[in-house]
This record gives C-alpha cells, sequence and structure tokens, in this order.
C-alpha cells in the first residue's frame, strides 16, 4: 500500500471503495462501496486511477514542454520558431502527434522485429517510470521507495540497453555508430552521475526522494556546487542534450539510432527525448534544489516552476554550445568529472565528519555547521574546476602525417 | 580560462533571446520591394506597341513569340501590326530585361510582382490576352522616367500608357494634333 501514503485524494478513493477494512489506512467509520474480501479491486481501481491522472498530465506539460523547447530555441537563433498551428503556434504539438500517428511505419529488410520494436517502448517506460518516486508536492507522489535514488540510477541506465538494441537491430551502419557511441557515452557518464549523488545522500542520509526533499534545511546546492554541476553535466550527456549529442549527430551519423524508425515508433523516441528533460530536472530539482519548498505559493506549482527554470536552463545550454567529438566527451567524463566526483565525495565526508555532531540517529550538522559546509565547498568548487581546468586537455594528440619519402632504414 | 568561452556563448545567445527575430511571416508581413525590381507579369502597352518583334530578337533565350499579320492600314499612316501571338515563356525566362532595353516605343516593362507560381510548365507561358488583362504596375528598371513623376510600383494608382513613355510618343493617337498633319501636308505638297 504505498501509494496510498501520498495523496489524499488517493487515499479517500481506496476508502469510499474499500471502506475502513484495511488496517494501514484510517478511515471514516462507514463501510465501503465494494463487499468485503474485495479490496484488491479496490487497490487496483485506485492505481489505475492514480497512473492515468499521473501520467495524462505528464504528457501534456510534455507536450507544452516541446512546444516550449521549440520555441525558445528558435528565439535564441534569432527566429520566432513554430507559430501556424492555432494560437501562436500552441497546437504545434498536437499537429506533430496526428502526423506522426498516421504516417505508415516502415522496417527495413532483414530486421529483428522483436528488437527493432521494443526499443521505443524501453525508452519510453523508463522515463515514466521514474514519475513513481518523485515528490511532486507535500504528500504528493506515488511511492515513497526508500531506495529511490538508486531505482532513478538503475531505470536511467536502462537507456543504453534500448539506444544500442534500436541501433543494432536497423540494419544501418549510421544507428550501429550510434549505437556503439550510445554504450561508449552513456555508461561513462553513468560514472560520475553516480558518484556526485553520493554527497547529497551523505547530507540527507537517505535513499528515498522523498527524504531527501525533506531533509534539506538549506538548498543542497549550496552544499553541494560541485555534485549539482556534475551531476547536471553528467545528466545532460545521459539524455543527449546538445553539447553531448554524439548519438544523434546529424551532420555525421543521420539520426543515429532512430534512422530507421519512422512514424509512431520514431514518436515515441521523440517522446522520451522530451520528457526525459523533463524528468531528468524533476530528479535534479528533488536532489539539489529543494524540491516542492518555497515560500507563498502551492508546493506543487513551485516544484514545476523549479523543473521549467532547469529545463529553461538545459534549452539555453542546447542553443549555445556546439557538440563535441566523441573522444572530447569520453576525456570530459573520465578525466574531468571522475576526479571531480571523487574529491566532492571526499571533502563531503571530511566536513560532515568534522563539522557533524553525534546524535541517537547517526551524524547530523546544525545550522551553523551547514553554512560553514556551504562556504567551505563552494570554495572548494570553484577551485578545482579552474585547477582541473588548466590540468586536463581534451585535445586529442596530433599524429605525424606519414611521409612519402622511405625512411633511411628502408633505403638502407 | 576554460569555461569562460562557455558563459561568452551563453551571454550571446542570451541577447539574442531578447533581440527581436529576424524572421518576417511572409503572408502577413513583407518586405517592400524596391521600385526597380524586375518582377515577373510584364506590363504591355498595347497602344505604344507597333509589333517590331525588338523585344524577341534581343531576347537572348528567345522566349518571347510574336505573330504579325498586316492590319490592313498602311504602316505609314501610323497603323500597327496587328498581333495575333505574343507569347513569353517565363518558365525559361531569366529576367534580365534586354527586352525592355530592346523596345523603341517603350511599350514593354518589367513588371513588379513576384506571386507567379503556376501548377505546371504550361500555365508558365505568357499569353496576348494574359498580358492584356494584366495590371499595369510596371518595374522602373530601365524606365526612371517614371520615378522621375514619383510613382512606385508597390503605392499608388496604375499607369497609363500616356505616361508611361520617355515623351509624348505621338504616332499611336487615333486623331492626329493639326501641327503634326499640316507638316505632313507641307511636305506632300511640292
Amino acid at each position: 500500500m504505498a501509494f496510498l501514503e501520498g495523496h489524499a485524494l488517493f487515499r479517500n478513493l481506496y476508502c469510499l471503495l474499500a471502506g475502513n477494512l484495511d488496517n494501514t489506512v484510517a478511515c471514516s467509520g462507514r463501510g465501503g462501496l465494494l463487499p468485503v474480501g474485495w479490496e484488491w479491486l479496490a487497490f487496483a481501481i485506485t492505481a489505475f486511477a492514480i497512473t492515468m491522472v499521473l501520467l495524462n498530465v505528464f504528457l501534456v506539460v510534455t507536450m507544452f514542454y516541446t512546444y516550449m523547447e521549440r520555441r525558445l530555441l528558435g528565439r535564441f537563433q534569432g527566429r520566432l520558431g513554430p507559430n501556424r498551428a492555432g494560437p501562436f503556434g500552441l497546437l504545434q504539438p498536437v499537429a506533430d502527434a496526428i502526423k506522426l500517428l498516421t504516417k505508415e511505419s516502415i522496417v527495413p529488410r532483414g530486421t529483428d522485429l522483436l528488437l527493432h520494436n521494443l526499443p521505443p517502448v524501453i525508452m519510453v517506460a523508463t522515463v515514466f517510470v521514474t514519475l513513481a518516486i518523485l515528490p511532486f508536492g507535500e504528500d504528493t507522489f506515488v511511492a515513497n521507495l526508500n531506495v529511490g535514488v538508486l531505482f532513478f540510477l538503475a531505470i536511467t541506465s536502462v537507456n543504453a540497453l534500448a539506444i544500442f538494441m534500436a541501433g543494432l537491430s536497423s540494419g544501418n551502419r549510421y544507428a550501429v555508430f550510434s549505437g556503439m557511441r550510445a554504450v561508449a557515452q552513456l555508461i561513462s557518464y553513468e560514472v560520475p552521475m553516480v558518484l556526485s549523488v553520493v554527497g547529497v545522500i551523505l547530507l540527507a542520509g537517505s535513499l528515498s526522494l522523498v527524504e531527501i526533499v525533506e531533509a534539506q534545511r538549506i538548498p543542497f546546492f549550496l552544499l553541494q556546487p560541485l555534485g549539482l554541476f556534475i551531476f547536471v553535466v553528467a545528466i545532460s550527456a545521459e539524455m543527449n542534450r546538445t553539447p553531448f549529442d554524439q548519438l544523434e549527430a546529424e551532420s555525421e551519423i543521420v539520426a543515429g539510432f532512430h534512422t530507421e524508425y519512422t512514424g509512431m515508433k520514431f514518436g515515441l523516441f521523440y517522446l522520451a527525448e522530451y520528457a526525459a528533460v523533463l524528468t531528468s530536472a524533476a530528479v535534479i530539482v528533488t536532489l539539489f534544489l529543494d524540491g516542492w519548498n518555497g515560500p507563498w505559493l502551492p508546493s506543487p506549482l513551485w516544484f514545476l516552476i523549479k523543473v521549467f527554470f532547469l529545463a529553461f536552463l538545459f534549452i539555453w545550454v542546447r542553443a549555445t554550445l556546439p557538440r563535441l567529438r566523441i573522444d572530447q566527451t569520453m576525456a570530459f567524463a573520465w578525466k574531468f568529472l571522475l576526479p571531480l566526483s571523487l574529491l566532492n565525495i571526499f571533502v563531503t565526508a571530511t566536513l560532515v565528519l568534522l563539522l557533524g555532531e553525534e546524535t541517537a540517529t547517526g551524524v547530523a550538522l546544525s545550522t551553523g555547521g551547514l553554512w560553514a559546509m556551504a562556504g567551505i565547498n563552494s570554495v572548494v568548487a570553484l577551485a578545482s574546476v579552474l585547477l582541473f581546468a588548466r590540468m586536463v586537455h581534451l585535445r586529442t594528440p596530433v599524429h605525424p602525417i606519414p611521409s612519402m619519402q622511405p625512411s633511411p632504414s628502408e633505403v638502407a | 580560462m576554460l569555461g569562460l568561452g562557455i558563459v561568452n556563448g551563453l551571454i550571446v545567445t542570451m541577447k539574442n533571446f531578447f533581440r527581436k527575430p529576424f524572421t518576417i511571416s511572409y503572408p502577413e508581413q513583407r518586405v517592400l520591394q524596391h521600385p526597380r525590381f524586375r518582377g515577373e507579369e510584364f506590363t504591355w502597352y498595347e497602344e505604344r506597341c507597333t509589333a517590331c518583334a525588338s523585344c524577341a530578337k534581343f531576347c537572348p533565350l528567345g522566349i518571347i513569340r510574336i505573330v504579325t499579320h498586316p492590319s490592313g492600314e498602311t504602316p505609314t499612316e501610323g497603323d500597327s501590326y496587328a498581333i495575333d501571338a505574343f507569347d513569353i515563356d517565363i518558365g525559361r525566362c531569366m529576367f534580365c530585361g534586354l527586352c525592355v532595353e530592346a523596345c523603341p516605343y517603350d511599350a514593354l516593362f518589367m513588371g513588379s510582382g513576384f506571386e507567379e507560381a503556376k501548377p505546371s510548365r504550361r500555365n508558365l507561358v505568357i499569353t496576348v490576352d494574359h498580358l492584356r488583362a494584366a495590371d499595369k504596375r510596371p518595374s522602373t528598371w530601365f524606365r526612371p522616367q517614371l520615378e522621375a513623376q514619383g510613382y512606385d510600383p508597390h503605392k499608388g494608382t496604375e499607369v497609363t500608357w500616356r505616361d508611361a513613355g520617355r515623351e509624348h510618343f505621338l504616332y499611336h493617337v487615333p486623331q492626329r494634333p493639326e501641327q503634326e498633319s499640316s507638316t505632313a501636308t507641307e511636305e506632300g505638297k511640292p
């Protein structure tokens, strides 16, 4: 009954159907609509209602986000963006959806049908499953999973598998290149991403996203500036945003892994790509930006505001930065982000030990200690980033051009 | 320093974000063409044309086809040939304007329009009827006298054949002025 801890609406729905028979749920004295022994049906109906509400709201928000991304990208590049369908082009996502749904689904000859049809579903499913653990507002979540962070990290790494399946099954060498790049890049960026979350877990003392939000007396982006930086960079590589979009580099490998996908199968990739931005932004908000906390406004609204602020930043960066080469991407992950994330863990753990006070449940920090830690960590973040920027060279060594002249040994 | 370039780039894009977009939404907003813009839809004044076919001769692509027959009266009296066909194959036209330069009577002008898309190549051939029915809004290209009158093809009224020429070209006026007819009779007397 984990999801019933969440919003009161769902609790009330379950109570209305099942009555006060379940011990874990406190209800009013009246009996439920369903007879005794049918609690499983009440459970199923409630779960279905939650899923439908959540998915539909999320899809509408994603539709709006695709419109916003294309519109803002246009403004960043000095053009208008889509403005034909409906007022201000607001119906553009609907037009896109109709177009994609009515298109023929072309399957290349000689493909493995299972491997070809599965990846779009996996991509979308991994994004949607993330919604289960996110706290959208005060007491508004589906499941208070006690390993929420691990769940998120595990789910996002399934993407690499889906992309590799798509690339391999398409029978297109560009798609295969994209799949190889996906395996290299996504797995490389998993490492700094996981390590940068460790600092947050050290401070919050919990893996549950709900409890991490409640543990943020000071927003964690002040305490973990380096962690936030690494996490944002790594997660934007995870979801193939522009500085790291070698998987879909249209100037090199047509459209990468979804070159051979048409119709709604491509639509699902497209949907997953944009929905991933929103869920990633939501996870960043939850881990680093104080989640749904905020003055004056209702908490879900604060959550949305923060998520869309981060989405705006992603769009801004996408409009600005050119694509890196694949070797630069890999070098950045292994030479720059990985040592920095290890340094971040070391500094955070040391500071928690030095500044923390022993309590009954473990080591906790006072508010003064937290502010001291914020100052120290900011200095450490700035200094280490500058230092590493000087030390790390993302340039590849220039190979000598082979000469046409025979070498002395060959002459002899 | 690594990273400073990224910040500079972000500032540049943010400046663009607050700038007015360069896009002009074409059907609603339009860029005003220059009066000397050489557009499609040739403007032709039948009253001025003598069907001398200079335009057809000077066309480097040979896309102007003129078929005439004598109109029954004497050309020396100022009557032109009657025109059977005046076809311009716009689909091959490169808008060099040599036909307009060649016209000795200021009868042919470049047009000022540019929205003449047609569904097939056959429809791109402009015929006499088309030329007669077209708007009389000539481009002022190679015809600076029109600009001197303060005329702009994209504003104001159409230009009649009397105002279009470099000088008042009197041969084609049905009632010729007295002065010219008197000189003609004087020449004929001796």
